[in-house]
Protein backbone atom coordinates (compact mmCIF):
# COMPACT_ATOMS: atom_id res chain seq x y z
CA UNK A 1 0.00 0.00 0.00
CA UNK A 2 1.36 3.43 -0.87
CA UNK A 3 2.11 5.79 2.00
CA UNK A 4 -0.73 8.20 1.12
CA UNK A 5 -3.25 5.36 1.17
CA UNK A 6 -2.01 4.08 4.49
CA UNK A 7 -2.12 5.61 7.93
CA UNK A 8 -0.76 9.17 7.91
CA UNK A 9 2.78 9.40 9.31
CA UNK A 10 1.57 11.85 11.97
CA UNK A 11 -0.36 9.02 13.64
CA UNK A 12 2.42 6.43 13.43
CA UNK A 13 3.82 6.90 16.92
CA UNK A 14 0.76 5.58 18.74
CA UNK A 15 1.65 2.19 20.22
CA UNK A 16 -1.31 0.07 21.44
CA UNK A 17 0.97 -2.48 23.14
CA UNK A 18 2.69 0.26 25.10
CA UNK A 19 -0.69 1.66 26.12
CA UNK A 20 -1.88 -1.80 27.22
CA UNK A 21 1.26 -2.31 29.33
CA UNK A 22 1.00 1.04 31.08
CA UNK A 23 -2.75 1.11 31.72
CA UNK A 24 -2.36 -0.69 35.08
CA UNK A 25 -0.27 2.22 36.40
CA UNK A 26 -2.95 4.64 35.23
CA UNK A 27 -5.60 2.45 36.87
CA UNK A 28 -3.73 2.48 40.20
CA UNK A 29 -3.35 6.27 40.07
CA UNK A 30 -6.97 6.85 39.03
CA UNK A 31 -8.49 4.36 41.45
CA UNK A 32 -6.40 4.78 44.58
CA UNK A 33 -5.25 8.41 44.39
CA UNK A 34 -8.13 10.13 42.61
CA UNK A 35 -11.07 7.71 43.29
CA UNK A 36 -11.98 8.57 39.71
CA UNK A 37 -15.33 7.82 38.16
CA UNK A 38 -16.18 8.07 34.45
CA UNK A 39 -19.85 7.84 33.54
CA UNK A 40 -21.67 7.64 30.22
CA UNK A 41 -19.02 5.96 28.07
CA UNK A 42 -21.87 4.26 26.21
CA UNK A 43 -22.73 7.71 24.80
CA UNK A 44 -19.64 7.45 22.58
CA UNK A 45 -20.49 5.82 19.22
CA UNK A 46 -19.03 2.32 19.07
CA UNK A 47 -17.11 3.01 15.90
CA UNK A 48 -16.11 5.74 13.50
CA UNK A 49 -14.55 9.14 14.05
CA UNK A 50 -15.78 11.27 16.90
CA UNK A 51 -14.68 14.60 18.35
CA UNK A 52 -14.53 14.38 22.13
CA UNK A 53 -14.69 17.92 23.52
CA UNK A 54 -13.60 18.31 27.13
CA UNK A 55 -13.24 21.02 29.73
CA UNK A 56 -9.62 21.17 30.79
CA UNK A 57 -8.41 21.11 34.39
CA UNK A 58 -5.44 20.36 36.61
CA UNK A 59 -2.61 22.34 35.04
CA UNK A 60 -0.15 20.73 32.67
CA UNK A 61 -0.36 17.33 34.40
CA UNK A 62 -4.07 17.28 33.50
CA UNK A 63 -5.05 14.25 35.60
CA UNK A 64 -8.52 14.09 34.08
CA UNK A 65 -6.91 13.42 30.69
CA UNK A 66 -5.11 10.42 32.21
CA UNK A 67 -8.35 9.19 33.78
CA UNK A 68 -10.32 9.60 30.56
CA UNK A 69 -7.65 7.90 28.46
CA UNK A 70 -7.69 4.97 30.89
CA UNK A 71 -11.48 4.81 30.76
CA UNK A 72 -11.67 5.05 26.97
CA UNK A 73 -8.91 2.49 26.34
CA UNK A 74 -10.35 0.03 28.88
CA UNK A 75 -13.89 0.36 27.55
CA UNK A 76 -13.22 0.27 23.80
CA UNK A 77 -9.91 -1.58 23.89
CA UNK A 78 -6.49 -0.20 23.00
CA UNK A 79 -7.13 -1.37 19.45
CA UNK A 80 -9.52 1.54 18.84
CA UNK A 81 -7.62 4.50 17.47
CA UNK A 82 -7.70 7.37 19.98
CA UNK A 83 -5.71 10.59 19.74
CA UNK A 84 -5.48 13.57 22.06
CA UNK A 85 -4.41 17.08 21.10
CA UNK A 86 -1.83 18.80 23.30
CA UNK A 87 -0.10 22.16 23.34
CA UNK A 88 3.11 22.31 21.29
CA UNK A 89 5.18 23.16 24.38
CA UNK A 90 3.94 20.04 26.20
CA UNK A 91 4.87 17.91 23.19
CA UNK A 92 8.29 19.58 23.03
CA UNK A 93 9.06 18.80 26.68
CA UNK A 94 11.94 16.25 26.86
CA UNK A 95 10.69 12.77 27.76
CA UNK A 96 7.06 13.85 28.14
CA UNK A 97 6.53 14.39 24.43
CA UNK A 98 7.87 10.95 23.50
CA UNK A 99 5.74 9.31 26.18
CA UNK A 100 2.59 11.12 25.07
CA UNK A 101 3.18 10.27 21.41
CA UNK A 102 3.04 6.56 22.28
CA UNK A 103 -0.37 7.25 23.78
CA UNK A 104 -1.48 8.85 20.53
CA UNK A 105 -1.09 12.48 21.57
CA UNK A 106 -0.43 14.86 18.70
CA UNK A 107 0.35 18.56 18.58
CA UNK A 108 -2.80 20.66 18.72
CA UNK A 109 -3.72 22.11 15.33
CA UNK A 110 -6.78 22.02 13.10
CA UNK A 111 -4.81 20.22 10.39
CA UNK A 112 -3.61 17.48 12.76
CA UNK A 113 -7.07 16.96 14.22
CA UNK A 114 -8.50 16.67 10.72
CA UNK A 115 -5.90 14.07 9.73
CA UNK A 116 -6.79 11.96 12.79
CA UNK A 117 -10.54 12.25 12.20
CA UNK A 118 -10.13 11.31 8.53
CA UNK A 119 -8.26 8.22 9.73
CA UNK A 120 -11.42 7.25 11.68
CA UNK A 121 -10.03 8.09 15.11
CA UNK A 122 -11.69 9.34 18.25
CA UNK A 123 -10.01 12.69 18.94
CA UNK A 124 -9.98 14.41 22.32
CA UNK A 125 -9.70 18.20 22.24
CA UNK A 126 -9.69 20.81 24.96
CA UNK A 127 -10.79 24.04 23.29
CA UNK A 128 -10.06 26.01 26.49
CA UNK A 129 -6.40 24.91 26.31
CA UNK A 130 -3.88 26.63 28.59
CA UNK A 131 -6.40 29.41 29.32
CA UNK A 132 -8.91 27.05 30.92
CA UNK A 133 -6.47 24.58 32.48
CA UNK A 134 -4.86 27.40 34.47
CA UNK A 135 -8.03 29.14 35.62
CA UNK A 136 -8.07 29.98 39.33
CA UNK A 137 -9.02 26.96 41.42
CA UNK A 138 -12.12 28.65 42.81
CA UNK A 139 -13.45 28.61 39.22
CA UNK A 140 -13.20 24.82 39.22
CA UNK A 141 -16.85 24.42 38.22
CA UNK A 142 -16.69 26.78 35.23
CA UNK A 143 -16.41 25.81 31.57
CA UNK A 144 -14.24 28.46 29.92
CA UNK A 145 -13.39 27.96 26.25
CA UNK A 146 -12.50 31.65 25.92
CA UNK A 147 -14.89 31.97 22.97
CA UNK A 148 -12.86 29.56 20.81
CA UNK A 149 -15.00 28.02 18.10
CA UNK A 150 -12.33 26.04 16.22
CA UNK A 151 -13.73 22.74 17.49
CA UNK A 152 -17.13 23.58 15.96
CA UNK A 153 -15.59 24.45 12.58
CA UNK A 154 -13.66 21.19 12.72
CA UNK A 155 -16.79 19.15 13.45
CA UNK A 156 -18.72 20.88 10.64
CA UNK A 157 -15.88 20.50 8.10
CA UNK A 158 -15.39 16.81 8.83
CA UNK A 159 -19.05 15.93 9.50
CA UNK A 160 -18.05 14.27 12.76
CA UNK A 161 -20.28 14.30 15.87
CA UNK A 162 -19.18 16.16 18.99
CA UNK A 163 -19.31 14.21 22.24
CA UNK A 164 -18.92 16.51 25.28
CA UNK A 165 -16.75 15.20 28.11
CA UNK A 166 -17.32 17.09 31.36
CA UNK A 167 -14.97 16.67 34.32
CA UNK A 168 -14.70 18.07 37.81
CA UNK A 169 -11.99 17.81 40.45
CA UNK A 170 -8.92 18.41 38.30
CA UNK A 171 -8.60 22.03 39.38
CA UNK A 172 -8.39 20.85 43.00
CA UNK A 173 -5.19 18.88 42.33
CA UNK A 174 -3.29 22.17 42.70
CA UNK A 175 -4.25 25.65 43.84
CA UNK A 176 -4.05 28.09 40.94
CA UNK A 177 -4.08 31.63 42.33
CA UNK A 178 -4.09 33.53 39.04
CA UNK A 179 -3.59 32.85 35.35
CA UNK A 180 -0.95 35.58 35.09
CA UNK A 181 -2.05 36.57 31.60
CA UNK A 182 -0.71 40.15 31.97
CA UNK A 183 2.70 38.81 32.97
CA UNK A 184 2.72 36.43 30.03
CA UNK A 185 1.85 39.29 27.70
CA UNK A 186 4.56 41.52 29.21
CA UNK A 187 7.20 38.80 28.75
CA UNK A 188 6.12 38.17 25.18
CA UNK A 189 5.23 34.53 25.86
CA UNK A 190 2.16 34.86 23.66
CA UNK A 191 4.55 34.46 20.74
CA UNK A 192 5.03 30.85 21.93
CA UNK A 193 1.24 30.41 22.00
CA UNK A 194 1.46 30.76 25.80
CA UNK A 195 -1.28 33.14 26.88
CA UNK A 196 -0.81 32.57 30.59
CA UNK A 197 1.93 32.34 33.21
CA UNK A 198 0.04 30.96 36.22
CA UNK A 199 0.89 31.57 39.84
CA UNK A 200 0.04 28.45 41.83
CA UNK A 201 0.40 26.86 45.24
CA UNK A 202 1.77 23.35 44.71
CA UNK A 203 3.33 20.49 46.67
CA UNK A 204 6.23 20.43 47.49
CA UNK A 205 7.43 23.76 46.06
CA UNK A 206 4.94 26.22 47.55
CA UNK A 207 4.24 29.25 45.36
CA UNK A 208 5.39 28.72 41.77
CA UNK A 209 5.42 30.83 38.64
CA UNK A 210 4.53 28.95 35.49
CA UNK A 211 3.67 25.26 35.36
CA UNK A 212 6.83 23.64 34.12
CA UNK A 213 8.35 21.83 37.08
CA UNK A 214 7.22 18.37 38.28
CA UNK A 215 4.95 18.44 41.33
CA UNK A 216 2.62 16.24 43.34
CA UNK A 217 -1.00 16.37 42.34
CA UNK A 218 -3.31 16.63 45.34
CA UNK A 219 -5.55 13.54 45.74
CA UNK A 220 -8.75 15.22 44.54
CA UNK A 221 -11.66 13.02 43.58
CA UNK A 222 -12.23 13.22 39.81
CA UNK A 223 -15.61 12.68 38.21
CA UNK A 224 -16.25 12.70 34.47
CA UNK A 225 -19.57 12.59 32.66
CA UNK A 226 -19.70 11.79 28.93
CA UNK A 227 -22.76 13.32 27.23
CA UNK A 228 -24.75 12.15 24.18
CA UNK A 229 -23.36 13.09 20.74
CA UNK A 230 -24.23 16.43 19.12
CA UNK A 231 -24.41 16.56 15.33
CA UNK A 232 -23.78 20.27 14.72
CA UNK A 233 -25.07 20.33 11.12
CA UNK A 234 -28.17 18.34 12.00
CA UNK A 235 -28.97 20.58 14.95
CA UNK A 236 -28.06 23.98 13.51
CA UNK A 237 -28.24 23.45 9.73
CA UNK A 238 -25.58 23.30 7.03
CA UNK A 239 -24.47 26.88 7.62
CA UNK A 240 -24.76 27.12 11.40
CA UNK A 241 -24.46 30.25 13.48
CA UNK A 242 -21.22 29.47 15.31
CA UNK A 243 -22.11 31.66 18.29
CA UNK A 244 -25.41 29.84 18.72
CA UNK A 245 -23.74 26.42 18.45
CA UNK A 246 -20.97 27.53 20.84
CA UNK A 247 -23.53 28.68 23.40
CA UNK A 248 -25.41 25.40 23.06
CA UNK A 249 -22.37 23.14 23.51
CA UNK A 250 -20.79 25.13 26.33
CA UNK A 251 -24.21 25.65 27.96
CA UNK A 252 -24.90 21.91 27.91
CA UNK A 253 -21.47 21.23 29.40
CA UNK A 254 -21.90 23.95 32.05
CA UNK A 255 -25.26 22.50 33.16
CA UNK A 256 -23.61 19.09 33.57
CA UNK A 257 -20.65 20.61 35.42
CA UNK A 258 -23.07 22.43 37.76
CA UNK A 259 -24.76 19.09 38.51
CA UNK A 260 -21.39 17.41 39.16
CA UNK A 261 -20.37 20.32 41.41
CA UNK A 262 -23.63 19.98 43.37
CA UNK A 263 -22.72 16.35 44.12
CA UNK A 264 -19.49 17.41 45.81
CA UNK A 265 -19.57 18.09 49.50
CA UNK A 266 -15.94 18.95 50.21
CA UNK A 267 -13.01 20.21 48.11
CA UNK A 268 -10.51 17.46 47.22
CA UNK A 269 -12.45 14.76 49.09
CA UNK A 270 -15.36 15.14 46.68
CA UNK B 1 -5.29 -13.74 39.67
CA UNK B 2 -7.83 -16.49 40.25
CA UNK B 3 -11.01 -15.90 42.25
CA UNK B 4 -13.71 -18.35 43.21
CA UNK B 5 -17.02 -17.83 45.00
CA UNK B 6 -19.80 -20.35 45.76
CA UNK B 7 -23.43 -20.32 46.79
CA UNK B 8 -26.05 -22.98 47.41
CA UNK B 9 -29.38 -22.40 45.71
CA UNK B 10 -32.56 -24.18 46.74
CA UNK B 11 -33.61 -25.19 43.24
CA UNK B 12 -32.99 -28.07 40.83
CA UNK B 13 -29.79 -27.82 38.82
CA UNK B 14 -31.71 -27.55 35.51
CA UNK B 15 -33.57 -24.47 36.78
CA UNK B 16 -30.33 -22.74 37.80
CA UNK B 17 -28.79 -23.71 34.47
CA UNK B 18 -31.68 -22.12 32.57
CA UNK B 19 -31.03 -18.86 34.42
CA UNK B 20 -27.36 -18.70 33.47
CA UNK B 21 -27.79 -20.10 29.96
CA UNK B 22 -30.11 -17.21 29.06
CA UNK B 23 -27.70 -14.50 27.97
CA UNK B 24 -30.30 -11.76 28.33
CA UNK B 25 -30.76 -12.67 32.00
CA UNK B 26 -27.16 -11.92 32.99
CA UNK B 27 -27.56 -8.12 33.37
CA UNK B 28 -30.31 -8.86 35.91
CA UNK B 29 -28.02 -10.60 38.36
CA UNK B 30 -24.39 -9.85 37.44
CA UNK B 31 -23.12 -7.08 39.73
CA UNK B 32 -20.97 -4.31 38.27
CA UNK B 33 -21.89 -5.17 34.70
CA UNK B 34 -21.88 -2.01 32.59
CA UNK B 35 -22.03 -3.60 29.15
CA UNK B 36 -23.41 -6.92 27.97
CA UNK B 37 -23.92 -7.03 24.20
CA UNK B 38 -24.76 -10.54 23.07
CA UNK B 39 -23.37 -11.02 19.59
CA UNK B 40 -25.41 -14.18 19.00
CA UNK B 41 -28.96 -15.15 20.08
CA UNK B 42 -30.22 -15.08 23.66
CA UNK B 43 -29.65 -18.83 24.07
CA UNK B 44 -26.00 -19.36 24.85
CA UNK B 45 -24.05 -22.23 23.34
CA UNK B 46 -20.47 -23.13 22.62
CA UNK B 47 -19.09 -20.37 20.40
CA UNK B 48 -21.42 -17.62 21.65
CA UNK B 49 -19.70 -14.25 21.81
CA UNK B 50 -20.49 -11.42 24.17
CA UNK B 51 -19.00 -7.95 24.48
CA UNK B 52 -18.88 -7.38 28.24
CA UNK B 53 -17.52 -4.78 30.68
CA UNK B 54 -17.46 -4.72 34.44
CA UNK B 55 -16.82 -1.64 36.60
CA UNK B 56 -13.65 -2.24 38.60
CA UNK B 57 -12.27 0.83 40.33
CA UNK B 58 -11.93 3.72 37.91
CA UNK B 59 -12.26 1.66 34.73
CA UNK B 60 -14.80 -0.53 33.05
CA UNK B 61 -12.71 -3.52 32.18
CA UNK B 62 -13.65 -6.50 30.11
CA UNK B 63 -13.49 -7.79 26.62
CA UNK B 64 -15.13 -9.74 23.88
CA UNK B 65 -15.57 -13.17 25.42
CA UNK B 66 -16.39 -16.50 23.81
CA UNK B 67 -18.11 -19.48 25.40
CA UNK B 68 -15.67 -22.36 24.98
CA UNK B 69 -17.38 -25.05 27.05
CA UNK B 70 -21.12 -25.64 27.31
CA UNK B 71 -22.02 -28.89 29.07
CA UNK B 72 -25.74 -28.80 29.94
CA UNK B 73 -26.54 -28.50 32.87
CA UNK B 74 -23.18 -28.58 34.60
CA UNK B 75 -20.42 -26.40 33.20
CA UNK B 76 -20.11 -23.25 31.15
CA UNK B 77 -16.68 -21.71 30.57
CA UNK B 78 -15.53 -18.70 28.62
CA UNK B 79 -12.33 -17.04 27.59
CA UNK B 80 -11.47 -13.59 26.29
CA UNK B 81 -10.96 -12.92 22.60
CA UNK B 82 -9.88 -9.27 22.93
CA UNK B 83 -9.23 -6.90 25.84
CA UNK B 84 -8.00 -7.95 29.25
CA UNK B 85 -7.03 -11.64 29.51
CA UNK B 86 -9.71 -13.52 31.41
CA UNK B 87 -11.16 -16.99 31.82
CA UNK B 88 -14.30 -17.84 33.72
CA UNK B 89 -16.50 -20.77 34.62
CA UNK B 90 -19.96 -21.50 35.96
CA UNK B 91 -19.93 -24.87 37.71
CA UNK B 92 -23.25 -26.36 38.86
CA UNK B 93 -23.31 -29.45 41.06
CA UNK B 94 -26.29 -31.17 42.71
CA UNK B 95 -26.38 -31.13 46.52
CA UNK B 96 -29.23 -33.44 47.51
CA UNK B 97 -32.84 -32.90 46.50
CA UNK B 98 -33.62 -29.56 44.92
CA UNK B 99 -30.35 -27.95 45.94
CA UNK B 100 -27.54 -26.85 43.66
CA UNK B 101 -24.06 -25.68 44.52
CA UNK B 102 -23.07 -22.90 42.12
CA UNK B 103 -19.42 -21.99 41.76
CA UNK B 104 -18.30 -18.93 39.82
CA UNK B 105 -14.62 -18.76 38.93
CA UNK B 106 -12.80 -15.89 37.29
CA UNK B 107 -9.14 -15.77 36.38
CA UNK B 108 -7.66 -12.59 34.93
CA UNK B 109 -4.30 -11.04 34.35
CA UNK B 110 -3.54 -7.38 33.85
CA UNK B 111 -0.61 -6.58 31.54
CA UNK B 112 2.33 -4.45 32.60
CA UNK B 113 4.70 -6.55 34.71
CA UNK B 114 5.00 -5.40 38.32
CA UNK B 115 2.30 -2.72 37.97
CA UNK B 116 0.00 -5.34 36.50
CA UNK B 117 0.77 -7.71 39.37
CA UNK B 118 -0.07 -5.01 41.93
CA UNK B 119 -3.19 -4.02 39.97
CA UNK B 120 -4.46 -7.61 39.95
CA UNK B 121 -4.22 -7.77 43.72
CA UNK B 122 -5.69 -4.33 44.39
CA UNK B 123 -8.57 -5.10 42.01
CA UNK B 124 -9.22 -8.55 43.51
CA UNK B 125 -11.28 -7.24 46.43
CA UNK B 126 -13.53 -5.24 44.11
CA UNK B 127 -13.95 -8.12 41.64
CA UNK B 128 -14.63 -10.59 44.45
CA UNK B 129 -17.36 -8.30 45.82
CA UNK B 130 -18.98 -8.26 42.37
CA UNK B 131 -18.87 -12.07 42.16
CA UNK B 132 -20.42 -12.48 45.62
CA UNK B 133 -23.19 -9.99 44.90
CA UNK B 134 -23.85 -11.69 41.55
CA UNK B 135 -24.23 -15.11 43.13
CA UNK B 136 -26.48 -13.71 45.83
CA UNK B 137 -28.67 -11.99 43.22
CA UNK B 138 -28.83 -15.19 41.16
CA UNK B 139 -29.84 -17.14 44.26
CA UNK B 140 -32.63 -14.66 45.07
CA UNK B 141 -33.84 -14.60 41.47
CA UNK B 142 -33.94 -18.38 41.05
CA UNK B 143 -35.39 -19.16 44.48
CA UNK B 144 -38.12 -16.54 44.15
CA UNK B 145 -38.97 -18.01 40.72
CA UNK B 146 -39.23 -21.49 42.24
CA UNK B 147 -41.44 -20.15 45.06
CA UNK B 148 -43.75 -18.45 42.58
CA UNK B 149 -44.00 -21.64 40.50
CA UNK B 150 -44.85 -23.66 43.66
CA UNK B 151 -47.51 -21.14 44.62
CA UNK B 152 -49.11 -21.36 41.18
CA UNK B 153 -49.16 -25.17 41.21
CA UNK B 154 -50.60 -25.21 44.77
CA UNK B 155 -53.53 -23.05 43.59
Amino acid sequence: MARDEALPELLDDRDPDYIRDTLPLAWLLATLWHRAEVRGLDNIPDEGPVLLVGNHSGGNTSPDSIVFTLAFSSYFGVERRFHQLAHQLVMAFPGIGAFLKKYGTIEASHANAEVALHAGAAVLVYPGGDWEVHRPSWQSAQVDFAGRTGFLKLAIRTGVPIVPVVSIGGQETLVVLTRGEALSQALGLHRLRLKVLPVSLVVPWGITLGDFIPRWTLPAKLTTQVLPPIDVSEKFGDDPDLDEAYDYVTGTMQSTLDALAAERRLPILG
Amino acid sequence: MRLEECVEIRAPREVVWDAIADAENHPLFMAGLTRWDVKSGPEMSKGSRIDMRMAVGSAQVGSLIEVVEFDVPADMAWTSVTGIDQRGRWRLRERGDNCTKVTLRLAYQAPGGLAGWVTDRVAAGRVRRNLRRSLQALKEQVESGVERARGRSAR
